[in-house]
């Protein structure tokens, strides 16, 4: 027994030291693919991972298939819709296989792009076609090409906007506040949703950021920003915001019951009166109130209530950036998709998304955003890999549901402190966190 | 105790005990004949009286390659892990040494989380003190007492993930649990949101759905014990209280001293019900989200790896001491 018990001890300790030693380099591609120029001579079976389950399922992701194969005879492209995309794909990233084109997950930090996906053309030639290069650019080359950018606002229901007498979007966060007591107190809507259950609905309040000060550069600045939450601060406005709403007690009451699927359709039915998600979210939100037998069109979209030189701003954000699977055998056939999917699908139309194909039409849900001159700011994403490095090391998690999900607990007093002993202990863990990476 | 008072009536040794393995009721010629009569193959090691000596092992080969693969593969990886800096995703991966560990432990915010354990330990004790009692009442002739087990035992079979969202409707305002209390006049409350009420609530959610996996265990061992002590007993005037108190309970010690080791290594690790019905948010993070949250939100599979295995070295000191202050006794059932 005894020597039993040594031999597996002996065992366990060599497969120990055996895992340590393990993960050697990955093969770094630095041959870029271009876009086939004669499609009828591209071959071969590609495997397109995606995030869209529903055009999966519905046949839309066949029809595409179908049309690229009128251009592209001889690629047979085969579909995985993954639920959880992030978790099962950030697990697969491990092995060879994770299809030949997939959607970058976010988790990947930008540095590592080269060691897994292949390069899709320099920064110079691709910026020039298409937006939000730039966040996915890794020594000058592009690694990923987004398909829509997303405009960030307050999905609203003007029906109970205006049942509470309020025509005009609100210029300021205070009148923001004051508006959604009037929705409160005129109409028996809940006047604002945080969807705080889910959390990832939460996780847009990130996004947020830049349109307070105008800044493209917002989001690079946080890499040198000491205090990100000082007075004045686009972060310090956006969360203040939310702490507000939720401390004057204008959202739903039980925050940890919320219901994405739900909400929709209390949105719908003008039981809610407005939630800041992407412009995406609009078509939904507008299904939902057909759903409902209400009008469409009394859903809208409103930028962030502050303005800068008298004109509102609205970040725009990439979507999923698309990327060919370092390791794939038939990299010619997955470019031609990315190509074509991006240029000829019309999938960005369909969706009412901004398409990252520079020149096109802004899609007509932001007809209003235009009208109304709401300048548009992409994100410029110099260093996001800085930035995302402090925000892990400093555990805040910007774009996890866990920080703004403490803001709700804190205003709503489920947990201690107030908003100026958050942003005091955000503003430590970021600089902590700055002098530790570097 | 109870020994003295059964003694001079009917001595058990005459009836040959009932709860007992059958083999051993089987006259020892009656089980060995049928091997003795089959014929012989030649050059068979069985019938030199030894079977070959890696014959069970055989069997276990099955079991044994999932429990190594599944389980200790990864423990061991895990191992490997948490003295490194690894990302979860990167290729690369450097040894650090002890330094995860020495953050985890510079970090004391970082086992805060356990005061929440405290909450499902309760539970675990009303769970227990439920499943004895059901299973004691579950053991004698109760009417449609199937039934009742069935009922009792099936919300362990429902998947974890069906549970927290069943529950999330059950502790919505205005829910099932709001109105049938509305029925006796009390109030409301937001059973998932009011900080001082969560824990409480997801821990009543974990006894709902754990009691039955106790209560099957209880009722198999009350079922070994030979009737004729409950006889005896009833002869004695025992009423069902002091059965419970001294034919029962003496009996399935080793069960419920099991149960008990169980319930604290459980309340240490609690995931699936927090996870599914509120993610840790709103105080009630556990210990396993928290590292979770580590691995997956924030890139650190290095530090998360060495906060599982001080979780392991926690949960296994626990047992260790548990089984040194509570030692397994033999129970002898005569």
């Amino acid at each position: 027994m005894r020597k039993t018990v040594l031999a597996a001890t002996g065992v366990v300790l060599t497969m120990v030291l055996a895992a340590c030693g393990g993960g050697g380099g990955g093969a770094a591609s630095t041959d870029v693919v271009k876009v086939p120029a004669d499609p009828s001579k591209v071959t071969g079976t590609i495997t397109v991972l995606t995030n869209r389950t529903d055009q999966v399922q519905d046949g839309t992701a066949k029809k595409y298939a179908a049309a690229f194969n009128k251009v592209y005879p001889h690629v047979k492209v085969k579909f995985q819709g993954l639920t959880d995309y992030e978790g099962d794909v950030k697990i697969r990233l491990n092995s060879k296989n994770y299809g030949d084109v997939l959607s970058i997950p976010n988790s990947v930090p930008l540095k590592q792009y080269p060691t897994f996906f292949a390069p899709l053309g320099s920064s110079a030639a691709l910026s020039k076609t298409y937006d939000f290069t730039d966040h996915a650019t890794v020594g000058g080359n592009v690694y990923g090409i987004a398909n829509i950018g997303t405009a960030n606002g307050f999905v609203y229901n003007k029906a109970v906007w205006k049942q509470a007498g309020i025509t005009d979007w609100p210029t300021t966060p205070q009148q923001f506040i004051d508006d959604l007591k009037a929705v409160k107190a005129k109409t028996g809507a809940t006047p604002y949703y945080t969807n705080y259950h889910d959390g990832w609905p939460m996780t847009n309040w990130g996004n947020a950021l830049g349109s307070p000060s105008c800044d493209p550069a917002a989001n690079d600045k946080l890499a040198d920003t000491k205090e990100p939450w000082a007075a004045g601060q686009d972060l310090n406005t956006v969360d203040t915001l939310l702490y507000g709403i939720v401390h004057e007690k204008l959202s739903e009451t039980d925050p940890n019951t919320t219901n994405w699927e739900n909400s929709k359709a209390l949105m719908g039915s003008g039981k809610i009166g407005a939630m800041w998600l992407g412009s995406w979210a609009v078509v939904q939100m507008r299904d939902a109130a057909k759903a409902a037998g209400k009008n469409p069109d009394d859903i809208g979209f409103m930028p962030f209530p502050t303005q800068k030189d008298g004109h509102f701003c609205s970040v725009v954000r990439p979507d999923y950036q698309y990327a060919i699977n370092v390791h794939s055998k038939n990299k010619p056939a997955a470019r031609a998709w990315i190509d074509w999917f991006i240029n000829k699908s019309g999938d960005a139309q369909a969706a009412l998304s901004i398409s990252s194909v520079k020149g096109s039409a802004l899609p007509a849900d932001l007809k209003p955003f235009q009208d109304a001159g709401v300048t548009f700011v992409p994100m410029a994403y110099g260093k996001t890999a800085t930035v995302d490095e402090i925000d892990k090391a400093s555990e805040i998690g910007l774009n996890n549901q866990d920080y703004p999900q403490h803001i709700v607990d804190v205003a709503r007093g489920a947990a201690g402190g107030d908003i100026d002993s958050i942003f005091k202990d955000l503003n430590k863990k970021w600089s902590d966190a700055q002098g530790t990476v570097g | 105790m109870s020994a003295p008072r059964t003694a001079g009536r009917t001595p058990p040794a005459r009836k040959p005990p009932a709860g007992t393995s059958p083999a051993s009721a089987v006259p020892p010629d009656a089980a060995r004949s049928p091997a003795e009569n089959r014929p012989r193959r030649p050059g068979s090691r069985r019938g030199k009286g030894g079977a070959r000596w890696f014959t069970p092992w055989l069997y276990l080969l099955a079991p044994l390659a999932l429990l190594v693969v599944f389980t200790w593969l990864p423990v061991v990886d895990m191992f490997g892990y948490s003295f490194t800096d690894w990302d979860g995703i990167s290729p690369v991966r450097n040894w650090v040494g002890l330094s995860n560990y020495s953050d985890l432990f510079t970090r004391p915010q970082l086992f805060q989380v356990f005061w929440v354990s405290l909450f499902y330990l309760g539970a675990s004790v009303v769970q227990i003190c439920a499943a004895l009692y059901f299973a004691t009442v579950l053991s004698f002739n109760t009417r449609l007492r199937n039934l009742f087990k069935g009922v009792l035992f099936f919300p362990y079979l429902i998947n974890g993930v069906a549970v927290g969202f069943v529950f999330l409707y059950f502790f919505q305002p205005g829910g099932t649990l709001d109105t049938v209390l509305g029925w006796f006049g009390a109030g409301p409350h937001l059973w998932l949101s009011d900080p001082h009420l969560v824990n409480t609530s997801l821990a009543g959610v974990s006894v709902w759905r754990f009691m039955g996996v106790n209560l099957v265990l209880f009722i198999g061992a009350i079922q070994s014990i030979p009737p004729q002590l409950y006889e005896a007993a009833a002869l004695d005037g025992a009423s069902r209280w002091q059965q419970f108190r001294y034919v029962i309970a003496p009996s399935i010690r080793p069960i419920i001293s099991l149960s008990v080791i169980l319930a604290i290594s459980g309340s240490l690790s609690v995931f699936e019900i927090p996870f599914i019905m509120t993610g840790g948010s709103n105080n009630s993070e556990t210990f396993v989200i928290q590292t979770i949250k580590l691995a997956f939100n924030f890139n650190k599979t290095g530090l998360a790896s060495a906060a599982a295995v001080v979780l392991l070295a926690i949960v296994l000191l626990v047992t260790w001491v548990q089984r040194l202050l509570f030692p397994d006794e033999r129970v002898e059932q005569s």
